[in-house]
């Protein structure tokens, strides 16, 4: 083997082992960053499970146990049967929350998908103004508007009604599924429209046989926001419901907190069960939620 | 071509537009009958429910004597100053972060898929619960963070909540673990979005990892990124679920927020007008995101 030929073989393995070199260091900062966030995300979690597997309450949280020295899963049957005097009403409570947390997803879904519509497909215009609405509603955060919202919901005759909870997370779920309708609702060809108006269909049809299906991956997407954004809740549940039969369980979550006698094993037990809706929600949607993404990255 | 149909041709809904005859003007007023008709239910809850609280609030906070008494509550600046310190450094922080990572999760690889959907689950966990389960965590010498770092690595952690910058921290980082899951997905559609065209050109450019980042994927993103900050950090401000429930405002309410601020004040009966007051006193902070916001939504398609 000549010099001449020997040496961009030997410049070219060098390039290859650093190519290499650079490949392994890719792949083991990844492997260290995916550890990092599989702890990040699970620790929380974690703690749930640890204190709602323990057998007698305080036996983890105050002993400093990392994991569960014997685990039993009483506390769950402490919830299944109301046997605490917090979660006395757990499945009333629960049920208080699942309403809330449903008609919040079915009006926004409506409200949105019907409001894009008009502004989208029927080429209604002012499509502007309707996103300015959408932005003005998150001019004064949530959190700022509770005490007059409370004063307007006793004006509107729903105090200590759960309409009234329904009712301001609606308002503040549907600014965003407009502006994500906003988006999917130009994918759609106009012409599909035009076609089935030439054939008769009226503005309802149009809505109901052909908007609805073709942006339902959408649809999808806002059902789980606005899900997620009624769950989380405590602070508007807390304020506008006062009567013992209207309590969710953010709202016992909340009394408990202040708590430190409470049984917290049937409380994380409690958490558990309350934390499966949306995950399920999430989990029956998956079809739909991944079309969301694709069709959104459609357009190119 | 003349100006307006140059207008008309920029807007892609408009440029669909089939050129109507004379006669058909009635049926389109009929037309925009039905459309306004669909608008009204959301016309409705905006009137109802935003509208008229966002104008009740301000005529609230309008009394101008509150903000001297603001001004003289020690405990008002403290918090002021946690609020701006939540948002400004706790979104900035979180959108970064979700945007560097959302190009992580689009690594082709199995583990990285399944990393994803439990990287997801703490978005789609109740809030409340979450926080009070963190609250415990980091509570006493007894709680899971410190008991791990001493099995582990032989270290005694901090008291969390005794100090009020590591308390600030542990806010922040709980309001991270919490919605950083949601922007990154929003920022990985914002990346699937861009051509793979362009990725493989800079490629056989010799643009690596980094280079593609700063030459292809920020300014692409950077419309979505700006929206998406302004709309968190609004958001943020009004935040009252972490201040409430993480550090509830220990040590000493060194830690409160405007929004736990203005429910203490007010809920609990102490100073009713000065809750209010002192959660209107953003406003001359928020109109301006507001406003950018706006511009932005108005002026360019931002990809969701």
């Amino acid at each position: 083997v000549s010099v001449a030929a020997a040496v961009p073989d030997a410049a070219g393995g060098l390039a290859r082992r650093r190519a290499k070199q650079r490949w392994w260091l890719v792949e083991a900062g990844s492997a260290v960053l995916g550890l990092v966030l599989l702890i990040w995300s699970l620790i929380p979690i974690y703690n749930m499970f640890l204190i709602a597997l323990d057998p007698d309450e305080g036996e983890i949280e105050f002993t400093g146990h990392i994991y569960p020295p014997e685990p039993s899963l009483d506390a769950f049957w402490v919830v299944l049967s109301q046997g605490d005097r917090y979660l006395a009403d757990f499945w009333q409570q629960f049920g208080n929350s699942l309403y809330i947390g449903v008609a919040t997803m079915l009006l926004t879904v409506l409200i949105g998908s019907l409001a894009s519509f008009a502004v989208r497909r029927m080429r209604l215009g002012g499509g502007s103004l309707v996103t300015a609405a959408a932005l003005l509603t998150y001019a004064i955060p949530a959190g700022f508007l509770i005490i007059p919202f409370y004063r307007i919901m006793h004006d509107y005759g729903l105090s200590d009604s759960l309409w009234a909870v329904i009712a301001a997370q609606v308002t503040f779920a549907t600014p965003v599924a407009i502006l994500i309708l906003r988006h999917y609702a130009n994918l759609i060809p106009l012409e599909l429209d035009d076609a089935a108006r030439v054939d008769g269909a009226s503005n309802l049809q149009l809505y109901l046989r052909i908007y609805l299906p073709l942006i339902a991956p959408a649809l999808a997407v806002i059902a789980v926001w606005a899900l997620v954004l009624a769950w989380n809740d405590y602070l508007y549940q807390a304020v506008l419901l006062t009567s013992p039969s209207k309590t969710t369980v953010s709202m016992m979550q909340g009394d408990l907190f202040e708590d430190p006698d409470a049984a917290w094993n049937a409380m994380m037990a409690a958490v558990t069960i309350y934390a499966l809706v949306p995950l399920a929600v999430l989990f029956a949607l998956r079809r739909y939620l991944a079309a969301a993404l694709t069709m959104a990255t459609a357009k190119g | 071509m003349n100006g307006t149909q140059q207008v008309l041709a920029g807007r892609p809904a408009a440029a669909n537009w089939p050129r109507r005859p004379a006669w058909r003007v009635g049926l389109r007023r009929r037309e925009a009958a039905w459309a306004i008709a669909f608008l009204v239910p959301y016309a409705g809850v905006f009137l109802a429910f935003a509208a008229y609280p966002i104008v009740y609030a301000l005529w609230m906070g309008s009394k101008l004597s509150l903000y001297a008494a603001l001004l003289d509550d020690p405990l008002y600046l403290t918090t002021a100053a946690n609020t701006l310190l939540f948002a400004g450094l706790g979104v900035n922080l979180m959108m970064f972060l979700a945007l560097l990572l959302s190009g992580f999760f689009m690594r082709r690889r199995w583990w990285i898929k399944a990393l994803l959907v439990v990287y997801v689950v703490p978005w789609a966990l109740a809030e409340v619960q979450s926080f009070t389960s963190i609250h415990w965590i980091l509570i006493s010498e007894m709680g899971l963070v410190n008991r791990l770092l001493e099995e582990l690595f032989g270290i005694e952690g901090p008291m969390w909540f005794g100090n009020r910058w590591l308390s600030l921290g542990c806010n922040i980082a709980s309001y991270i673990w919490k919605w950083m899951p949601f922007w990154t997905l929003i920022f990985m559609a914002g990346r699937m979005s861009i051509p793979q065209e362009l990725n493989d050109a800079a490629a056989i450019d010799g643009a690596t990892g980094p280079r593609c980042f700063v030459h292809i994927t920020v300014p692409l993103l950077a419309n979505l990124y700006l929206v998406c900050t302004l709309l968190a950090t609004l958001w943020a401000i009004g935040d009252f679920n972490t201040a409430y429930f993480v550090s509830s405002g220990a040590p000493v309410k060194s830690t409160e927020v405007l929004a736990t601020l203005g429910y203490r004040y007010t809920l609990e009966g102490i100073k009713p007008d000065l809750g209010v007051a002192a959660m209107m006193s953003v406003i001359p902070l928020l109109v301006p995101i507001v406003i950018m916001l706006l511009r932005q939504l108005q002026t360019r398609e931002v990809q969701l």
